[in-house]
């Protein structure tokens, strides 16, 4: 039997690894990546809580969590899109139009 | 005594870390997205250690078939930039963020060893594979959380309009 706490720590260890990926890569396209590391890090704390505790919530979570980041990553690349085309980079060092 | 189980939960434990590593350091993003969907699938298999069957294959089919799919078709259509080298460029920026990056790490280990809730919660093998079946999964999207669902459903329709029109060459 493997303790609650060894997926913690895993889960732990791939959302610290996505906030590095979003606070130092420049292309617009692994910062996403990153950003969906962080969300199956979360996911992997709810599968875990769900199964230790026995309750299924935590998956149906899980479920809503996925349609969200489905959703969330078909609207971003469409972003990302538009962005190249107009900018011709992906590089969001470039991409400041809103920076004041 | 090491068991089948540990041995399979290190071995998916250690992928899921050597390449979220990965993910976050190779110059080519489309190297990025391939470990990406190694991640995904180490991460199928922790599922089904922990007695979570409809969210393993779920995560196989939604994760790492259809995001990442358009991740890389994404990847194709645009020009490849270059790249440099993880320290090359910016490198204070960089040991900043991982230094709170680490930070941060030790304060959630330090929470989630010290923290009176962890302690004494043991699995128990009947009851959450009894949960995580399809049966459970369903019966509960089904009845108690038809509302969300159908807000789920007209998120997605939504989100595939948005992107419809976000992606159109013209704007009228």
């Amino acid at each position: 039997m493997i303790p609650i706490e060894f997926y913690l720590v895993l889960s732990a260890f791939m959302f610290i690894t996505g906030v590095v990926g979003v606070l130092t890569r420049k292309n617009a396209i692994i910062v996403f990546m990153s950003i969906e590391l962080m969300l199956n890090a979360a996911n992997l704390s709810f599968v875990t809580f769900s199964s230790f505790l026995g309750n299924n919530i935590g998956q149906l979570f899980v479920f809503f969590v996925m349609t969200v980041a489905a959703a969330e990553s078909a609207v971003g690349l469409a972003i990302i899109i538009a962005l190249f085309r107009n900018k011709l980079t992906i590089n969001i060092d470039e991409i400041n139009v809103l920076k004041w | 005594m090491i068991t089948l189980q540990i041995i399979l939960f290190s071995v998916f434990a250690i992928i899921a870390v050597v390449t979220s590593i990965l993910v976050v350091t190779r110059k080519n993003p489309i190297i990025s997205a391939l470990f990406l969907v190694l991640n995904f699938a180490a991460l199928a298999g922790i599922y089904l250690l922990l007695n979570a069957q409809f969210i393993a294959v779920v995560q196989v089919i939604v994760y790492a078939g259809a995001i990442m799919v358009l991740f890389l078709f994404v990847i194709m259509l645009l020009r490849p930039e270059h790249e440099k080298n993880f320290f090359e460029e910016n490198p204070k920026m960089k040991w900043l963020a991982l230094i709170v990056g680490v930070v941060v790490f030790f304060q959630l280990i330090y929470t989630i060893f010290f923290g009176k809730l962890s302690s004494s919660i043991h699995q128990n093998a009947e009851k959450s594979v009894e949960i995580g079946t399809i049966e459970s999964i369903g019966r509960g999207l089904f009845t108690t959380y038809l509302i969300p669902f159908e807000a789920a459903g007209f998120l997605l329709l939504a989100a595939a309009i948005g992107a419809l029109v976000l992606a159109k060459k013209h704007f009228d």
